[in-house]
């Protein structure tokens, strides 16, 4: 049984390899290991293209032989940072941020996203994360600078801050990793135009990748201001309902 | 040459041949066997692979993956400092610590700038063949040395440094590599072709504003369903970004892919599949809702993945 449909492009296409799509989405619905998912997508979509046992273990074999370019800059640094973290680097990373303790909750991420988004794109993608930097580091800095403004904050809003703090990170390291020419985006993008039979240089990807880059900063900049304005505005919603119900429990106790 | 791109394979390859022997070498892991031959068979593929018949990588990747999913490869145990003597080794080196790190960046840029010029003995120092990568090589053997002459340590201490670092990363490190290889069996099997099918026949893909969006949209989708990028981006770029927008409507190919990759990026930020950017972050961080994250990132993703649309629908007017 073969599902062929006419096409202009070709004169036939298949279309039961998509089934490797189906396989991804029922993975991760199910939360198999992503290695798992991965692996058995691509054997299922190797046989419904109609691969035999032999193929489709090339295939997958030469597909990994092929992308080793992709892991080479996650690992020939290692070494290095690793001493450096040895000898305190996160540790006088973290004495060095706090220099920006004044600054306003919205101010202090902004400035985290432009650290963030500019270190990226030279390369140095490990300046950042969630375990290493915004757990211990980030969030508490923006509650804190939220709450020596504000006073005592609510759950609610707490967790915003937190979440959005979360957020800016990912969004600084998003776009700006797309622009340093060596990591593995710009890698893959030309290896797989390579294959496709366009060569185009590193550096003009890395070129185009900045109108985004920067639309990104601008965007997430503007919502990290507004951030700053609602929290005003709640805050200041919050102390008067406070003050009521502290008086409240003031009367009720006497 | 003198960096080239099999050298570097080497050299990564040794690095990962360390981690597998000093993992076997642990007494104390939790799962020794298993992470070594994770490992082990790691390094084979840099060391090697390029002799093996591909079926048996094949092979290999699949067991990989098994082991993975099994939870046979964990972390060992490594010799961890307390905080106070990294704050005593970080007022030791202070702001000196900065530069082998920031060494590795600014040797790669200059390095991959200037390759063309680069010669030692008439042979050329990085690899013309991908100046770029063999640059960052360079960069990261000279950061090494650095680092080990301003610590006062050795190379052995930086590959058990480095094997705490892959450790902490675990399976991951291989991920973005399984992807690549998803992708690339995906465009051998034609599911680029499939995808291209339906869109060229269920849409209007002449319209450039079409063509443009569902490009666009495309790669958010795809990477929303696969939780990365990576996978997606060969399907879209195979199946309508080179065939359409490059073929027939002449756009830039490395304005086409840089944009794609970022609308890939845009999905990624909306989606639960990328569990360790979006779903670990709000367990860390101790959040009750668990799309904590993916909420305070969506306006940001959407405005921008709009304004990609627009910008690939300037590119490629007439």
């Amino acid at each position: 049984m073969r599902l062929f449909l006419e096409s202009s492009m070709a004169p036939t296409v298949s279309l039961w390899p998509l089934i490797g799509v189906a396989v991804i989405v029922a993975g991760f619905i199910l939360r198999f290991n992503p290695m798992i998912i991965v692996v058995g997508a691509a054997i299922v979509t190797a046989c419904a293209a109609g691969f035999g046992v032999l193929a489709t273990l090339s295939a997958i074999g030469a597909g990994f032989l092929k992308t080793r370019n992709l892991t080479l800059a996650l690992i020939l640094p290692l070494a290095t940072i690793g001493l450096l973290e040895r000898h305190g680097l996160r540790q006088h990373t973290q004495d060095w941020i706090r220099r920006f303790r004044n600054a306003t909750a919205g101010q202090l991420l902004i400035a985290y996203l432009a650290v963030r988004e500019l270190s990226a794109a030279v390369g140095l993608t490990s300046l950042g994360g969630h375990a290493t930097m915004v757990r211990p580091l980030l969030a508490p800095m923006v509650e804190g600078a939220a709450e020596a403004r504000h006073g005592r904050l609510p759950d609610r809003i707490r967790y915003r801050l937190r979440a959005m703090a979360a957020a800016t990170d990912n969004i600084g390291l998003f776009f700006g990793e797309d622009i340093f020419v060596a990591f593995g985006a710009v890698v893959l993008i030309t290896s797989f135009l390579h294959e496709a039979g366009i060569d185009v240089d590193p550096l003009r990807v890395a070129f185009w990748g900045i109108p985004t880059a920067g639309v990104a900063f601008a965007v997430h900049a503007w919502r990290l201001v507004r951030l700053d304005r609602t929290l005003a505005r709640e805050m200041r919603d919050e102390v008067g309902a406070g003050t009521t119900a502290g008086a409240g429990t003031e009367d009720t106790a006497a | 040459m003198i960096f080239s791109l099999a050298h570097l394979y080497v050299l990564v390859g040794v690095v990962l041949a360390f981690v597998a022997l000093m993992t076997a070498a642990d007494r104390q892991h939790p799962q020794r066997f298993g992470s070594a031959l994770f490992w082990g068979f790691y390094a084979l593929v840099f060391l090697v692979g390029d002799l093996l018949p591909s079926a048996w990588i094949g092979v290999g990747v699949i067991a990989m993956a098994v082991l993975a999913g099994l939870r046979r490869v964990a972390p060992g145990t490594h010799g961890q400092s307390s905080a106070a003597e990294y704050a005593v080794r970080a007022r030791r080196l202070g702001n000196r610590l900065f530069l082998p790190a920031l060494a590795i960046p600014v040797i790669a840029v200059i390095g991959s700038l200037l390759a063309r010029h680069l010669h030692i003995a008439g042979m050329p120092l990085l690899d013309p063949g991908n100046p770029t990568l063999a640059a960052v090589g360079m960069a990261s053997v000279v950061a090494l040395l650095l680092a080990c002459w301003l610590t006062r340590e050795t190379p052995a201490q930086g590959m058990r440094e480095a094997r705490r670092l892959v450790d902490a990363m675990s399976w991951a490190v291989v991920l973005p590599q399984m992807l690549a290889m998803l992708g690339l069996v995906f465009s051998d099997a034609g599911v680029g072709k499939g995808v291209a099918y339906l869109a060229t026949h269920y849409i209007a893909m002449d319209v450039r504003l079409v063509a443009a969006a569902v490009y666009v949209v495309g790669m958010a989708l795809f990477t929303i369903v696969m939780g990365n990028g990576f996978a997606a981006f060969p399907v879209m770029t195979g199946g309508v970004g080179v065939p359409v927008l490059v073929g027939v409507f002449h756009a830039n190919p490395a304005a086409v892919a840089a944009i794609g990759m970022f609308s890939g990026y845009c999905g990624t930020l909306m989606t639960p599949m990328a569990a360790n950017f979006n779903i670990v972050p709000a367990a860390l961080l101790e959040l009750p809702d668990k799309n904590a994250v993916i909420r305070a990132q969506w306006p940001t993703a959407l405005t921008v993945l709009v304004f990609n649309i627009v910008l690939l629908y300037i590119l490629i007017r007439p």
